[in-house]
């Protein structure tokens, strides 16, 4: 059957905010879906509240909403939308859980919305775990022996009859978050109270532990004629009990007998089926014995998923377009396969390479937090590799992680490092590859670790001899899908190691064709997400992309973030999927002799790479490497800033503790220190006093690190207005784009910081001032292409914090906000144009709306670790509200981040003695809005004093019920907390944690305080309207 | 970083050389250089007697992984004269392995080559068509490698079946059976384990007879149906067996697989013509057009049957039909990589065939059904 005739209008949800377990992969899925739609003829209404995503740039939709993804606003965008559909399978877990709330609440019912891609039923079956479990042993189908709990008495009373280790996860959760493995009576508690907590419907599945079986993935698709296919398999060469997304996993399985693996296909198909998944993609997971050959289902998705995301860069199946496709009635036999072309989609991709992922941590970030893997995701991003053998595959993957630090194991006897296996963590592999290249036998591994022998052996190998693995020369093959049995047409290569033809040339499969002729432009990707280095990096890579593609010139696409839109072989002319290392890039650029090379848009992991490609004899593209290297030298930043009589706050640069405490008399406190050369702010801190400088130097004693051995020191601007601008340069003129004031005050990175477009509370001159300045800089420092300026509003004065010569995080929200993309007039100018060919409007322009971005904190996942905002960047992602006015935009952007704002309660209210009297303003409005206060003893007297009601409660110290008493007892629905100081476990630290694992709004900034009161109180005029992308630019009259 | 000294090449008719490593039996082989796609099941593959005269190319780089045990033999010997691989293993500490790859090719005598650019070597094949070739010791000098290739056959015309046929009958299964006993005499053509151990498993007892057993020697058994095995070569070869199966139709149900599907149509009087690479692998898409679904199969073939206009792509997924020496064939099944005929069913009298392996081994269970099919239909003669 053909597509279907009698939808016209469909609404696709997003995955909102990357968090932990939800990546870019979801970017990648739902543009492809809108992208597939469109060329169907059907319009397009998009929901996700994640501004840095590609699938919000206006011209991927009809509609394009950045709005809260909840019930509420969505049931209004269909009231005003009414669309005719709702696909809910390409947006994660957020799409299926928020579709699954809209039909069960009545909305879809009401306004004639239907459910494609996964229906209501196939959606409960595969989420609620005791309906699955009945749906699989009606199918015939083993799982292990598992019981749903309801209460730790429950849990505990099966936990007898399967004894530990037992694996306890919740349900209806990201990545499994909140679950665990435990593997004694008192851990079997915590992580099951913890579970039930984390549910939303407060349901925890305890199962017997399979910890050390195989396991495996099996990525399928079904079409309405009940064709399915499996479109790759993935086998975790980390066994059972680490989650799949911080394994490292490889494609194809590699260690199954023809047999097993067949009965593991035959199983997928039964699942989606039995789960009644009647279009679409999804992902089987399975427990193997290898002794035995028991296998046993763990779990399926019935939508799209990270894996799939990585299924389909590793075969070049593209499940999401496929899936989108199906979900309109397509079947699989009607769908053209686009790499070969020539052959249906209704196949099994067959690959004669193999493919690696590994996941990238960020533990680094969160002091406390524990680094031990489980069933509960902590991993930040991934990265991978594709080799002709598994050794390459792996040593590719293993250096596209780019690591800031390589574990220390030198020091370490074999003893301790061998020892530490059996119990995971992040640096595993690290460890692995230390003791096999001092000859542990695999056998000794095996026996703590349970990985598989073929995997020990080739692992041995790469150890002990890694440069066998790349032997030959390097030779640019396909991703075809075919395993080279059909001709392919698009061109997706990767690196492998190959013996030379007879002549000792490379085999390689790129038809370049003619330079001259077809001149290329080489884009270098962000590559794994981290934090720091997130979804707004690959944004501009593919707006960078469509530049060149525009411009005339062939685009190439260098990167090796499966996850992400870049990694799309539609994005660019020819896609090389390789780590972004100087040896890695200049073997494609061997090959591909382009015009020049873009650096500037993939964040730190190209600029990086800058000076070694000049000096290769690289054309780089637009802002010089000696203009990179002036912004970021301090010294000659600085000489800059006096030339041009900008004022900074004072500074220096030590090379030795000494120094730097001789430094420090000079600059004054308190101070921000750093080491130089770092991103997102990692290890620097606010410090008051010399001691607590010694305090920071002793902590962060430069290991292999700070190589370069620079320590910063900044004098800190207290409770400065930070700014930020994102602005354009093409070497003679300025434009810039947005200007952004922080929420929160300097001191937060910006990163983590609200910020709001136009500020709301900056003066014209001011802003003139700004513009003056950003202008100044970007000439000075002879800028093509983006800048960004960080400025400190304090006492009345400007100062300049820092440039950047590059795309920064804050492109994709300022494009959005002004409906300008930045990305593409950047890249315009770095080939060449100038910013009066661009025709950009008036950059002082007024706005009819205000556009707030919130930042997304992971401290749900990262237990021990305290929730406090400060100079180090700590956000996993970001969401955008839009509004007509701030405080509905600042409402908006908080509800979106998870942390909707209460309309009314109970708000607890402790700060430090500095903050009271800013603490007492934003109790006032409050309680005009009908809130009760209560606060700590020193800020409850300092409220009342001002006659507004507030009972003291206790502090911890002071015995129960103290504050925690209270937030636990669910009597709070708003904290404000400013920090007392560093210290590691303090009262503060106790009740950020306990409001963050209630899911209670947490203020921990004073800035952030009044801008939620005044959010509180707007939200009482009613629902706030959603707007779209399109309505609010085409009343702007500008062009996105 | 240089490779190591080259130890053995893979030469091909035409003179393309790609240099690896020797690995198992030290000696060199020759025939049609041929490639499977299938990326797990090689102990399968290299036992399925429709190799024979060949030597394999394994498209997945990693062979031997999971090492050697006794139910991954398709055969009791290994059929395929070379193996030609990129990355060689022999792992013997796999969970179900009783012996490692690589000892046990060389206890058969089996030459083998790694490190090869398979990949280049598909394409290459690919664009020019599977051709003759040899597996040859760095030793061999290349003009002697040359002569040897010249002096091998062409599959073209060549029957390989008797290489591989066994010496004398061969009885199967038998036991009691819910469904009831059905007997099928198969001449055994070359055929694989799978084929006979699902049909048993479904309640038949099998006769393999020998390929040149006579018809009416077939008819004076106490066959329920008839069945045609794969095989090696070419099928244009094979006339003694396609005369043996002119006498079979019509009389009881025949039902062919593969090579046996050849025959079975140049028996009704159609066409096989040679592919230019064939097909061999687990994951070519062929729609069933009574049900319309599709099933992914397992392949192992360089011949086709002719569409009824001659050529050998079926543009439409529809019934088409040959008119035969029977009465009247249709088109049961459509390989929709090529469109290339993968079954068709003879109207008038009781028999059909599939071009692709319902058994799998190795390869996906999809067409398992075949099975049932093939002994409801006997059953309900």
């Amino acid at each position: 059957m053909p597509r279907r005739d009698d939808i016209k209008r469909i609404m696709i949800l997003g995955s909102g905010p990357i968090v932990i377990g939800q990546a870019a992969e979801f970017d990648y899925s739902g543009v492809q879906a809108c992208k597939v739609l469109r060329e169907e003829g059907y319009e397009v209404v998009l929901v996700n509240s994640n501004p840095a995503t590609i699938m919000t740039d206006p011209e991927f939709a009809d509609a394009t909403y950045v709005e809260p993804l909840l019930p509420g606003p969505v049931a209004r965008i269909i009231e005003k939308e009414r669309p005719d559909a709702l696909l809910p399978t390409l947006g994660g877990q957020t799409a299926l859980n928020l579709a699954k709330a809209l039909y069960e609440d009545g909305t879809l019912e009401r306004l004639d919305v239907e459910l494609i891609g996964a229906n209501y039923d196939a959606i409960c079956c595969a989420e609620d775990r005791d309906l699955f479990a009945q749906a699989m042993a009606k199918a015939g189908l083993k799982m292990p022996e598992s019981d749903i709990a309801t209460s730790i008495e429950q849990a505990l009373t099966f936990q007898d009859h399967i004894g530990l280790p037992a694996i306890v996860r919740p349900a209806f959760t990201l990545g499994g978050r909140g679950g665990g493995i435990a593997r004694t009576p008192e851990e079997f508690r915590t992580i099951v109270e913890r579970g039930l907590d984390a549910s939303p419907i407060g349901q925890v599945l305890i199962d017997r532990s399979v910890i050390g079986w195989g396991e495996f993935e099996l990525e399928v698709m079904r079409d309405h004629c009940d064709n399915v296919v499996i479109v790759c398999s993935i086998e975790n060469i980390d066994p059972m009990g680490v989650h799949t997304g911080d394994s490292v996993t490889v494609a194809p399985q590699q260690t199954l007998t023809d047999h097993l693996y067949q009965q593991l296909r035959d199983q997928a198909i039964q699942v989606i089926r039995a789960v009644g998944v009647e279009t679409g993609g999804s992902n089987v997971q399975f427990a193997v014995n290898p002794e035995t050959e028991e296998i046993l289902i763990v779990e399926m998705n019935p939508r799209v998923s990270r894996s799939s995301a990585l299924a389909s860069k590793a075969t070049g199946f593209p499940i999401a377009k496929i899936a989108a496709r199906l979900a309109v009635g397509y079947s699989l036999d009607e769908i053209d396969n686009d790499i070969t072309m020539s052959t249906p989609a209704s196949f099994e991709p067959t690959i004669d390479y193999v493919v690696v992922k590994w996941p990238r941590f960020a533990f680094e970030k969160f002091t406390g937090a524990n680094s031990e893997l489980s069933t509960h995701m902590k991993s930040v991003g991934e990265a991978m590799a594709i080799g002709r053998t598994f050794g390459q595959a792996f040593a590719k993957a293993m250096r596209s992680r780019e690591l800031d630090t390589t574990p220390h194991l030198a020091d370490r006897t074999t003893l301790d490092l061998v020892s530490t296996l059996a119990r995971p963590s992040s640096d595993r592999y690290d460890v692995l590859m230390e003791v096999l290249r001092r000859g542990v036998p695999t056998a000794e591994i095996h026996a703590q670790t349970m990985i598989d022998a073929w995997f020990l052996t080739e692992l041995e190998q790469l150890a002990q001899q890694p440069e066998e693995a790349f032997a030959g020369v390097r030779t640019f093959k396909s991703v075809d899908t075919c395993a080279a049995e059909f001709p392919a047409s698009t061109p997706y290569f990767y690196s492998g190691w190959e013996r030379p033809d007879a002549d000792g040339n490379a085999r390689h499969e790129v038809d370049r064709g003619d330079p001259a002729e077809h001149p290329s432009v080489v884009i270098l990707g962000a590559g794994p997400n981290r934090i720091g280095q997130g979804i707004e990096f690959d944004y501009c890579c593919v707006h960078a992309a469509m530049t060149v593609r525009e411009s005339g010139r062939q685009a190439v696409m260098i990167n090796c973030n499966p996850e992400t839109v870049s990694t799309d072989y539609d994005t660019s002319d020819r896609l090389y999927f390789e780590p972004l290392t100087l040896e890695d890039v200049l073997g494609v650029l061997e090959v591909e002799r382009p015009e020049g090379v873009i650096v500037q848009f993939g964040g730190q992991t190209p600029l990086k790479l800058a000076a070694g490609l000049l000096e290769a004899g690289v054309t780089i593209l637009g802002t010089s490497v000696d203009a990179i290297d002036h912004a970021e030298d301090r010294g000659r930043f600085g000489g800059l800033l006096d030339e041009l009589g900008f004022q900074a706050p004072p500074y220096a640069t030590a090379h030795s503790v000494e120094e730097a405490i001789e430094a420090a008399g000079r600059v004054g406190f308190p101070l921000l220190v750093r080491p130089s050369y770092v991103l997102g702010g990692r290890a620097m801190e606010i410090v008051y006093s010399a001691d607590g400088l010694r305090d920071y130097l002793a902590r962060h004693k430069p290991a292999g690190e700070a190589a370069r051995g620079e320590i910063f020191l900044d004098r800190f601007l207290e409770n400065a207005i930070e700014v930020d601008v994102d602005a354009l340069c093409d070497g003679t003129e300025v434009w810039v784009g947005g200007i952004m004031q922080h929420v929160e005050e300097a001191g937060i990175h910006s990163g983590d910081s609200a910020c709001v477009l136009p500020p709301h509370s900056l003066g014209h001159e001011m802003l003139e001032q700004i513009r003056a300045q950003a202008r100044g800089i970007a000439l000075g420092l002879g800028v093509v292409g983006l800048l960004n300026v960080q400025f400190a509003v304090y006492g009345g004065h400007l100062y300049v914090i820092e440039a950047n010569p590059r795309a920064s995080r804050t492109v994709p929200f300022v494009s959005k906000a002004i409906g300008v993309p930045l990305a593409k007039m950047a890249c315009r100018l770095m080939l060449g144009e100038t910013l009066a060919d661009l025709q950009l409007p008036d950059e002082a322009r007024t706005f009819d709306h205000v556009s707030v971005k919130e930042a997304v904190l992971p401290f749900d996942r990262f237990a021990g670790s305290d929730a406090l905002l400060g100079p180090e960047m700590r956000s996993t992602g970001e969401v955008m509200g839009i509004a007509r006015d701030f405080p509905t935009a600042f409402a908006k952007a908080q509800a979106a981040a998870g942390a909707s704002l209460p309309g009314e309660g109970t708000v607890f209210i402790t700060v430090s003695d500095t903050d009271k009297p800013a603490a007492v303003a934003i109790a006032n409005t409050l309680h005009d809005q009908g809130f009760k206060i209560i606060a700590t003893r020193g800020t409850a007297d300092a409220i009342a004093r001002m006659g507004i009601p507030a009972e003291a409660i206790n502090k911890i110290g002071e015995g129960s019920p103290h504050v925690v008493d209270w937030i636990e007892r669910g009597d709070v629905q708003l904290v404000v907390n400013t920090p007392t100081g560093s210290g590691a476990r303090t009262d503060g630290y106790e009740i950020r944690s306990a409001a963050i694992a209630r899911g209670i709004p947490c203020l921990t900034t004073l800035s952030g305080g009044p801008a939620a009161a005044r959010a509180i109180a707007a939200a009482r005029h009613g629902e706030p309207e959603p707007l779209s992308l399109q309505e609010i630019h085409h009343r702007d009259g500008a062009t996105a | 970083m240089p490779s190591h000294d080259a130890t053995a090449y893979v030469l091909l008719a035409d003179g393309t050389r790609f240099d690896g490593l020797a690995c198992g039996a030290e000696t060199h082989a020759v025939g049609e250089v041929v490639f499977t796609t299938g990326m797990s099941g090689y102990q399968e593959s290299v036992t399925d007697p429709s190799f024979a005269g060949q030597l394999l190319t394994f498209t997945y780089p990693h062979i031997g992984n999971y090492g050697i045990s006794d139910a991954g033999m398709e055969s009791d010997a290994i059929h395929a004269r070379a193996v030609i691989m990129r990355a060689a293993t022999n792992t013997e500490d796999a969970p179900t392995a009783e012996r490692g790859w690589l000892d046990w090719l060389v206890d058969c005598g089996i030459p083998a080559i790694t490190d090869v650019d398979t990949r280049a070597l598909v394409r290459h094949i690919r664009e020019a068509g599977s051709m003759p070739g040899g597996v040859f010791p760095a030793s061999m000098p290349q003009d002697e490698a040359r002569q040897r290739i010249a002096a091998e056959p062409s599959m073209v015309g060549r029957d390989l079946a008797k290489e591989v046929t066994p010496k004398e009958a061969t009885t199967h299964g038998g036991g009691p059976h819910a469904s009831g006993l059905v007997r099928v005499h198969a001449i055994d053509t070359g055929i694989k384990g799978s084929i006979v151990k699902h049909l048993v498993q479904r309640g038949a007892q099998v006769t393999l007879h020998p390929c040149t057993v006579s018809a009416e020697e077939l008819l004076a058994t106490d066959a329920d149906a008839f069945f045609l095995a794969n095989g090696p070569g070419d099928p244009a070869a094979l006339d003694y067996v396609v005369e043996t199966v002119r006498d079979l139709v019509g009389k009881k149900p025949v039902w062919g697989i593969c090579l046996g599907h050849q025959l079975l149509c140049r028996a009704v009087g159609l066409q096989t013509t040679k592919l230019p690479f064939g097909h061999r692998g687990g994951n070519h898409p062929v729609k069933d057009l009574r049900t319309h679904r599709i099933e992914i199969t397992s392949q192992n073939h360089g011949f086709a049957v002719t569409a009824p206009d001659g050529g050998l792509r079926i543009e439409a997924d529809e019934p088409v039909r040959w008119s035969t020496d029977f009465g009247e064939a249709a088109l049961t099944h459509v390989n929709l990589y090529d469109r290339t005929v993968e079954g068709l069913q003879l109207l008038d009298v009781e028999s059909a065939t599939v071009q692709y392996h319902p058994e799998a081994g190795p390869g996906p269970n999809d067409a398992l059904y075949q099975f049932d099919r093939f002994l409801d239909a006997v059953r309900s003669a």
